[in-house]
């Protein structure tokens, strides 16, 4: 069980994010939405402390996360995984070690550092990746691979930190109908199969609305909807995206990706 | 909110401060230039004057060949064997030279991509940045002739105090190269394994560190073909190799072994900035 409370984060004038409160069940894929500069991000790097919350609390099964700090905190960093829009993997180093870096925090820092990695975690890696259909790619730099490959290989390596949580920041943003559907088949299934919460940013509201157990909708920083996807009417997408302009997305019932 | 006509009374403010610094450093620039030929007794008049005598010098440099003989053995005055009659020693020396220069690169290069890495206000606290740099601008600031004067004092005559001069200035230089190729780093890879609990050193290991690799072998080898250059200078104050040598044979005005050192410094010097240029672009194309 994630609990936000309170959640605000300020840079200079800006509010970012303002006192977000939020309880996350384990295994529920909660979507987030809201329009461009509505605190998506801020509120995921907040969790994983990429980014320092202003004020309010983090608590996970009772732990307090707002204080950690040195090997704590990267304890915690490794048990909620991020996925990123841009993927980030390393593109010079091949797909295997990218996969190999979510065990940085469970190795030595001397053997981690000479690129030493056991026999079982390597054997680990490429289960993962053969359960998504990357195997071949293992040998191949990071970077040749299509953005597709490339988001697949990173929900690999965030499974390989054996997340309690992951956090995806959309995730699909940069990624065709086909790919967008193999990412968010995967995450959907590692909410199910695995009993891990994800919590993921999306701006295609016909994504989120077949894909996500729950929404919750940020305006200004602030929740200003949160419940089932069915409950997320077009009139209720209307207030969340404001005036219905090329900023508020297609709203449709069916399944995204159910033309191609 | 600001209006458009707010933000079209900004930008011409803003160009007319470009259009004034730009014009204010065009006269800084001449004015610059002028003070320092006054300075440098930089004169038209003092150029034409002092070129017959450069003339002259050069003249002398010229060896003395000749047709028939020139294949001939080391006895025979006119042959190449005859103006090269040192050619094993130097050889032995610009050797000499040439390791004093690959060492000297080997451990500057290996202490500046380290430092680089600590000069990086992106990766480290500014003030931990601002403080390598600052150590990086003295140690670059001083020429390397100047730190071997020094340690040839403190060591004795040989090659030690020359490795050691170029050395430091060495590190001066590539960190701070370096350290601008890592602040230009592509960080989104390194920001997801610190999302990962990985720490500062693995982040940066796997992240940064392959991205400047080529270029900083690259810098590495520009750095070695300078250093030898460098090498050489340096021996003209006690530090070993063929400077040395060369220092000596122009205080006693023996012309054509001036000349001979000199034709063996350039062959050598080109040799090395070819193959090290081949390997630069063998490494920049690992990028
Ligand atoms: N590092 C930062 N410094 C200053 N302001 C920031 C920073 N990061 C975010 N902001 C501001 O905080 C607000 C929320 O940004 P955030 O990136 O969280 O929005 P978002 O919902 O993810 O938007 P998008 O859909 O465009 O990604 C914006 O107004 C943004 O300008
Ligand atoms: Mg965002």
């Amino acid at each position: 069980m994630l609990e936000l409370e309170g959640l605000s984060c300020r840079f200079g004038e800006t509010v970012a994010v303002a006192e977000v409160s939020l309880r996350v069940p384990e295994g529920q894929m909660l979507g987030i939405i809201g329009r461009s500069g509505a605190g998506k991000t801020t509120l995921l790097r907040m969790i994983n402390r990429l980014q320092e919350p202003s004020a309010g609390a983090i608590r996970f099964h009772g732990q307090e996360i707002t204080r950690l700090r040195g090997k704590a905190l990267r304890r915690w960093r490794a048990q909620c995984a991020m996925i990123f829009q841009h993927f980030n993997l390393i593109p010079r180093l091949d797909v295997l070690t990218n996969v190999l870096m979510g065990r940085l925090f469970y190795r030595s820092e001397m053997a981690s550092l000479l690129g030493l990695f056991a026999a079982s975690e390597r054997a680990l890696a490429l289960e993962l990746l053969e359960r998504h259909g990357l195997l071949e790619t293992a040998l191949k730099r990071a970077g040749t691979l299509s953005g597709g490959q490339q988001q697949r290989v990173a929900i690999c390596r965030a499974l390989m930190q054996e997340p309690r949580l992951i956090l995806a920041d959309e995730p699909v943003a940069s990624l065709d109908p086909r790919n967008a559907q193999l990412v968010m088949d995967a995450l959907r299934r590692i909410s199910r199969e695995d009993g891990i919460s994800v919590l993921v940013n999306l701006h295609d509201l016909r994504i989120a609305r077949s894909y996500c157990d729950r929404i919750v909708a940020l305006s200004a920083g602030r929740v200003v909807f949160d419940g089932a996807p069915d409950a997320l009417t077009e009139s209720r997408a209307r207030e969340i995206y404001g005036a219905p302009d090329e900023e508020s997305p297609a709203f449709e019932t069916s399944h995204p990706f159910a033309v191609v | 909110m600001a209006s458009p006509e707010e933000i079209e009374t900004a930008w011409r403010a803003r160009r007319r401060a470009r259009l004034f610094w730009f014009a204010f450093g065009t006269v800084a620039f001449f004015a610059a230039f002028a003070i320092s030929a006054q300075v440098a007794e930089l004169s038209p008049a003092a150029l034409i004057a002092g070129a017959p005598r450069m003339g002259a010098y050069f003249g002398q440099l010229i060896p003395d060949l000749r047709w028939p003989v020139l294949f001939a053995g080391a006895e025979t005055p006119g042959s190449l064997a005859y103006w090269f009659y040192r050619l094993d020693i130097w050889l032995r020396l610009l050797l000499e030279t040439s390791q004093m220069a690959a060492l000297a690169t080997l451990l500057g290069a290996g202490l500046a991509l380290p430092l680089s890495f600590f000069a990086s206000a992106n990766l480290v606290s500014p003030r931990l940045a601002f403080t390598t740099r600052r150590l990086f601008d003295c140690l670059r600031s001083i020429p390397d002739i100047v730190y071997a004067l020094v340690l040839v004092w403190a060591f004795g005559v040989g090659p030690l105090a020359g490795i050691l001069a170029i050395m430091l200035h060495t590190l001066g230089a590539l960190g701070k190269l370096l350290a601008d190729v890592v602040e230009n780093a592509d960080l989104r890879a390194r920001e997801a394994l610190i999302a990962a609990g990985g720490s500062w050193l693995q982040a940066t290991r796997f992240a940064v560190l392959p991205q400047v690799l080529p270029n900083f072998l690259s810098y590495a080898l520009l750095r070695f073909e300078i250093n030898v250059r460098g090498a050489t200078v340096i021996g003209v104050v006690g530090a070993g190799g063929i400077g040395q040598e060369l220092y000596a044979v122009i205080s006693f005005n023996y012309y054509q072994e001036i000349s001979a050192i000199v034709v063996l410094i350039i062959l050598t010097v080109s040799v090395i900035d070819l193959a090290s240029e081949w390997l630069r672009s063998r490494a920049m194309s690992l990028q």
